[in-house]
């Protein structure tokens, strides 16, 4: 079966929408999830592989714990009267090449409130975000690789 | 409210702090689309009311009718899933296409500081 | 007593979601530029969805949820199809 990930994810989505478990339902969302993973691996995207479940877990705990910390960040940003943060852009050299890992970096750095994933340069593959309260670019390219790029290496190459 | 009076004391007062908490952290995003300056600061300010704005939301949704219902009810789930893998896709499609228009405005090299 | 703090935070909820929208709108009207209202558009359709939560627990009806869904997606797709159109179109105003 081409995709299980993908299949059981739609799965799960139509049990979830349908809130039911009878034997058509599940008939249902299966035919329709088996269809759609087949016809995405029609689209011959490359396999993904994860090779750490763990690390990506504890990965995961990260990331939720770095998104609260810089919503309450932002949110006094925005709630300072006229305070002075210089917001800019920084470039960060990647050693990270996997595309699945590019993407799970992108989602990373865009829905943590504060950092924006701008543009990736395949071809030198340097990556270039924007950063709302810009103190030091070096702490910001360090936190990046340290803390993200690192785990994300681990577990997709 | 009637529907409401159902729920024991500790699930109201749950409910009411988490509602309070999402709509607060929405409120502070939206306002930071007003406050900050530039383009590139204000695309930083909606992601409150898409990250902890809607998980705040959600969980007290999920609350609210499981007790209410006296089964989980779990499709609000889908929604703060759903924005949590479609909030970054918009963000960086927007910025990129700023940045396109900066560069073909302005003729000068982005980015600018 | 814990009712009625209940049901005074979420009247106090849906009217700080209605300023986060009012806040949207002027930010979509001031512009200044299409991105920023494109920006404030996205805003408005999480607001709006957040708000349809909140008055599917007031009213204690589960298809608030399901409208708030629709929303959610409808607004993706809105604004990948301005932000696509901002990348290729030729609008230079």
């Amino acid at each position: 079966m081409p995709h299980p990930l993908m299949a059981g994810f739609l799965l799960l989505a139509w049990l979830l929408l349908q809130q039911s478990l009878a034997p058509g339902t599940l008939l249902a969302g299966l035919a329709i999830a088996l269809g759609l993973a087949w016809a995405f691996g029609k689209l011959r995207a490359p396999p993904a592989r994860v090779r750490n479940v763990p690390l990506m877990v504890r990965l995961l705990l990260r990331v939720i714990g770095d998104i609260v910390r810089s919503n309450l960040a932002v949110a006094g940003i925005v709630l300072r009267r006229r305070g002075r943060f210089v917001s800019g852009f920084v470039q960060i050299p990647l050693e990270l090449t996997d595309p699945y890992g590019l993407a799970a970096l992108a989602c990373i750095i865009t829905s943590t409130p504060g950092t924006i994933w701008v543009d990736h340069d395949s071809r030198r593959n340097v990556l270039m975000i924007h950063v709302l309260d810009l103190v030091d670019e070096s702490i910001w390219i360090d936190t990046i690789k340290r803390r993200y790029e690192q785990p994300l290496k681990e577990i997709f190459q | 409210m009637n529907h409401l009076d159902g729920l024991p004391p500790w699930a109201a007062v749950l409910v009411g702090v988490l509602v309070l908490l999402g709509a607060g952290f929405a409120f502070i995003g939206s306002l930071g689309l007003v406050r900050l300056r530039d383009f590139y600061k204000r695309v930083h300010a909606p992601t409150l009311g898409s990250t902890l704005g809607t998980f705040f939301m959600v969980a007290a949704s999920v609350v609210c009718f499981s007790i209410l219902q006296g089964r989980p009810v779990l499709p609000v789930i889908l929604i703060g899933v759903f924005l949590t893998l479609t909030t970054p896709i918009t963000l960086m499609l927007l910025v990129r296409a700023a940045l396109y228009r900066h560069r073909v405005e302005d003729g000068r090299q982005m980015p600018p500081r | 007593m814990s009712h009625g703090f209940l049901a005074i935070a979420v009247v106090v909820a849906q009217l700080l979601l209605l300023l986060a929208m009012a806040c949207a709108i002027i930010r979509m009207v001031r512009g200044p530029r299409a991105q920023d209202r494109v920006l404030a558009l996205d805003a408005l359709y999480v607001n709006a969805m957040l708000l349809l939560l909140s008055i599917g627990i007031r009213t204690g009806s589960v298809l608030y949820v399901e409208a708030g869904l629709i929303i959610a997606l409808l607004g993706f797709a809105g604004t990948v199809a301005f932000s696509k159109f901002l990348l290729r179109g030729e609008v230079i105003e």
